[in-house]
């Protein structure tokens, strides 16, 4: 019999209520939430959307069996009453919460779940999340559309779904928090065909009830929500087509709540002088990092001491003041606030002789010509004529190939950009985990044709590191595990294939009759807002 | 005129034809892989080439070619790649907003460009000519960022006689179509100007001034009707410089039209979308020359369709 490692009977004996987090203010119900963009939504099907402006949106609409903690990274069971994990780590089951409806009116069952993950899977959905599903059991025959079904998902009653892996994996439950995880209801997704993401039907808090294509979305309060009390909102409009300048004169005028794309960056100084507007403005770290690549199959980057020295010689300070003090520096590949950091670890000092010195080693003593690539909106081009500068001053000549977005990133993933700066490409993470910053853009895996990968760096001592960082998922060993992805980072950090430059600090925009927590205006889930959990205090 | 008329509309097909060919050419060349787009940052090498196979992306040039114009002659523009939406669907709920748009901002460029013009050929030499022409150029040059961002500042945040941006009612429509036609308008002005001057020195308008006639009279009733005519022409032309202003002044001002969504489409190397919004930007010019064109004979009995 197979013995159970962890059982969160703790999700159970949790009165729902207890659900919506203790905040300071006291929620205040009802009222109509306005937030801009720039963009039209692209869709709201969670198997399709990818970008971080319906993300949140989509947690929204739908749930999965797991969810986070409201502004925080801390998982929580979600659609899920509870949930097993066997203990070689290989089987999940999963108990659903009784009662919870589809916006349709119909209940959710066992069923569902597994259609919906057999429908990420599927190849003619055509996911972007297709591949964070890799270690259940039967993916890749069902990913090549060799199998019509996943092996490895299955519902023995109505109300328990039980997941089989190929291979451990601790971050499983955070894929189950993924909104490609979130479950749709077949009738409803067959009905309206490839429209279901303009037509979305979920179980979550708001349920979308008016979308004008290229002007507003509306989104209204799920009165049959399974969390009790929650949403606060009566509804939230998506107005969108609004450039970002546009969208602060309007918040400034009290008729926006939030300015989704954020403070553009040439008004963020403005902003922030004015002490009234300032105090609108809710700070917070971001799962992000901004760095620079270097192409390690091609000389000069082939060489371990230039890429050192081009980390000695960018000045991470200057460069957080180019961007006006938006960011912190950063030391090495994961952001402060992500598990895993190595606390204490300095990174590369800016020095600028020690950077010649190396440079002097490993045959360059004249310096380089070299090219580096840049997305072209601002404020990339400006930092990447600051760390032009640096790298001129120790020898290094890089000229700026500044470009639309889509062809940095075709030159980067075919290996033909010796620099990038990541910039307005970088890496967010999916979910609050380690491993989520590794594989794609450090590992094997993405060093390929068209990968993430852009280094091209491919060191498998490391990943068989990560493997077996991966394969512990007992929560009570999970300091091991991260210690473990500690040293993966601290050995990326010696071979250097990036510069790690900074990370991005989030700057949210409030109307002053917003309410909750200013967490949830800077939740590092849910971007701009959490929209389930902020309130209208008048 | 029938045969004038058909064989126009043979001649648009072909240019629409060369547009679509031109623009599929541009697009298959980019720089940008679209599957790369669709599929993101954390798909394998082998859902990208399975999206490759399903949109058809895999086939050669002409086979990709060929299959969109045969969808194209049966009315189907495709889906967009990211939006997963029909493009005909995009395109005609937002063609409605440019249209108004369009019509709103060429009745501003005649009235601010005609009088002008006008104004300056009577004073011909003059210090208030010299001016207005120079008026016209600053107004030709402005970059249409600029000036929408001014007009919004000044009259929407600051005066609050209009809404900021958005769509929907005529204080909204005010704005963008003003800012379009004040950049508009300067073209407007020269030609008005030179057909004007042209137009009084001919010989019926002396004989008019000599019946004597009285001076708005011989303007109003003689010169102009006879000065326009270059300003018809100018129309169908202008639609084609509207459709590169909407771009930007749509985006500016929030304006729910085909500018913002190629615009959008652009950043996201959205295919489908691009290429339907830059034929039915074709389709409008060519039937706005067409449409100039077979107006000029009603106005002018002198001109014969061939």
């Amino acid at each position: 019999m197979k013995k159970l490692i962890l059982s969160t009977a703790l999700a159970t004996l949790m009165a729902l209520p207890a659900f919506a987090p203790a905040q300071a203010q006291e929620p205040k119900r009802g009222g109509n939430m306005v937030v801009t963009y720039k963009d039209d939504v692209a869709t709201l099907d969670p198997a399709i959307g990818y970008d971080w402006q319906n993300w949140s949106m989509i947690k929204s609409v739908f749930d999965g069996l797991m969810d986070y903690e409201p502004g925080t990274t801390n998982l929580r069971p979600g659609l899920a009453q509870s949930y097993e994990i066997s203990e070689d780590g290989l089987t999940y089951t999963f108990k659903l919460r009784p009662g919870v409806k589809f916006h349709n009116g119909r209940e959710l069952v066992a069923d569902d779940v597994v259609y919906s993950i057999n429908r990420v899977i599927n190849p003619a959905t055509q996911s972007p999340g297709q591949g964070f599903f890799s270690m259940i059991d039967g993916y890749d025959a069902a990913a090549a559309g060799k199998a019509a079904t996943v092996a490895g998902v299955s519902a023995p009653d109505a109300s328990t779904v039980v997941f089989k892996l190929s291979r451990p994996d601790a971050t499983f439950l955070h894929v189950m928090a993924l909104n490609f995880s979130s479950v749709v209801p077949k009738e409803a997704v067959e009905e309206a065909g490839a429209d279901f993401g303009k037509k979305p039907v979920g179980t979550g808090a708001f349920k979308l009830t008016e979308w004008t294509l290229g002007q507003r979305l509306v989104f209204e309060k799920n009165a049959d929500y399974w969390i009790s009390g929650v949403p606060y909102l009566d509804s939230f409009t998506v107005e969108v087509g609004q450039e970002p300048v546009v969208a602060l004169l309007r918040a400034q005028n009290g008729e926006v709540d939030i300015p989704g794309d954020g403070i553009p960056p040439a008004k963020f100084v403005d902003v922030m002088k004015d002490e009234a507007q300032k105090s609108l403005v809710v700070e917070g770290g971001q799962l992000h990092t901004g760095y620079v690549t270097m192409n390690v199959t091609k000389a000069p980057f082939d060489k371990v001491e230039v890429r050192r020295a081009v980390n000695m010689a960018i000045n991470k300070d200057r460069i957080v003041q180019v961007i006006n003090g938006r960011a912190v520096p950063a030391t090495q590949p994961l952001p402060p606030s992500m598990p895993g950091y190595t606390k204490g670890y300095d990174g590369y000092k800016f020095d600028q002789e020690g950077a010649k010195k190396l440079l002097a080693e490993a045959g360059y003593a004249d310096g380089f010509e070299t090219e580096l690539f840049v997305m072209n909106t601002d404020p990339n081009p400006r930092i990447a004529q600051a760390i032009q500068q640096d790298l001129k001053a120790v020898g290094i000549n890089a000229s700026i190939k500044s470009l639309a977005q889509a062809n940095v990133i075709e030159a980067g993933g075919a290996g033909n950009a010796p620099m990038i700066w990541s910039g307005g490409m970088a890496w967010i993470a999916d979910f609050p985990d380690p491993a989520n910053f590794y594989g794609p853009i450090l590992g094997c895996s993405g060093a390929v044709e068209g990968g993430w990968n852009w280094s091209k760096y491919c060191n498998e001592d490391l990943d068989k590191l990560a493997a077996e960082a991966d394969s512990i998922v007992d929560p009570a060993r999970v300091d091991e595990r991260l210690a473990k992805w500690s040293e993966i980072y601290m050995k990326v950090m010696e071979d250097a294939p990036w510069a790690p430059v900074f990370n991005e600090q989030r700057y949210t925009l409030k109307s002053a009759r917003m309410g909750g927590d200013n967490a949830l205006y800077v939740d590092p889930v849910s971007i701009p807002v959490n929209y389930d959990y902020v309130f209208i205090k008048e | 005129m029938a045969t004038y008329i058909l064989r126009r509309l043979v001649q648009s097909a072909l240019i629409l034809l060369g547009v679509s060919f031109i623009t599929f050419v541009l697009l298959y060349v980019l720089p940008a892989d679209p599957v790369r787009q669709i599929a993101g940052r954390s798909a394998t090498a082998a859902t990208v080439e399975s999206i490759r196979q399903q949109l058809g992306l895999d086939q050669p040039f002409l086979v990709q070619y060929g299959n969109y114009l045969w969808n194209l002659v049966q009315g189907d523009f495709g889906r967009s790649y990211l939006q997963k939406t029909e493009v005909a669907e995009l395109l005609f709920s937002r063609l409605p907003a440019t249209l108004l748009l369009l019509v709103a901002a060429i009745g501003c460029e005649l009235l601010i460009g005609l009088p002008l013009g006008i104004i300056a050929a009577l004073n011909r030499g003059k210090a208030i000519d010299n001016g207005l022409m120079l008026t016209s150029f600053l107004t030709v040059s402005s970059p249409q960022f600029v000036v929408a961002l001014l007009l919004l500042f000044v009259f929407a945040v600051k005066l609050g006689w209009f809404p900021i941006g958005g769509y929907g009612t005529f204080a909204h429509l005010v704005l963008p179509a003003v800012t379009l036609g004040i950049l508009g308008s300067g073209w407007y002005s020269r030609i008005m100007r030179s057909s004007m001057v042209d137009v009084l020195r001919a010989d019926f308008i002396r004989t008019a001034r000599a019946k004597g006639l009285g001076r708005s009279k011989v303007i109003l009733g003689h010169a102009l009707p006879n000065a326009i005519l270059p300003i018809i022409a100018m129309i169908g032309i202008d639609i084609g410089l509207f459709m590169s202003g909407i771009v930007v002044v749509e985006s500016v001002f929030g304006w729910p039209g085909i500018g913002q969504l190629a615009w959008q489409a652009i950043q996201r190397v959205d295919i489908p979308i691009i290429m339907g919004v830059t034929l039915v930007s074709a389709c409008g010019i060519v039937i706005g020359n067409l449409i100039a064109d077979l107006i000029s004979p009603l106005i002018d009995p002198r001109i014969k369709l061939r």
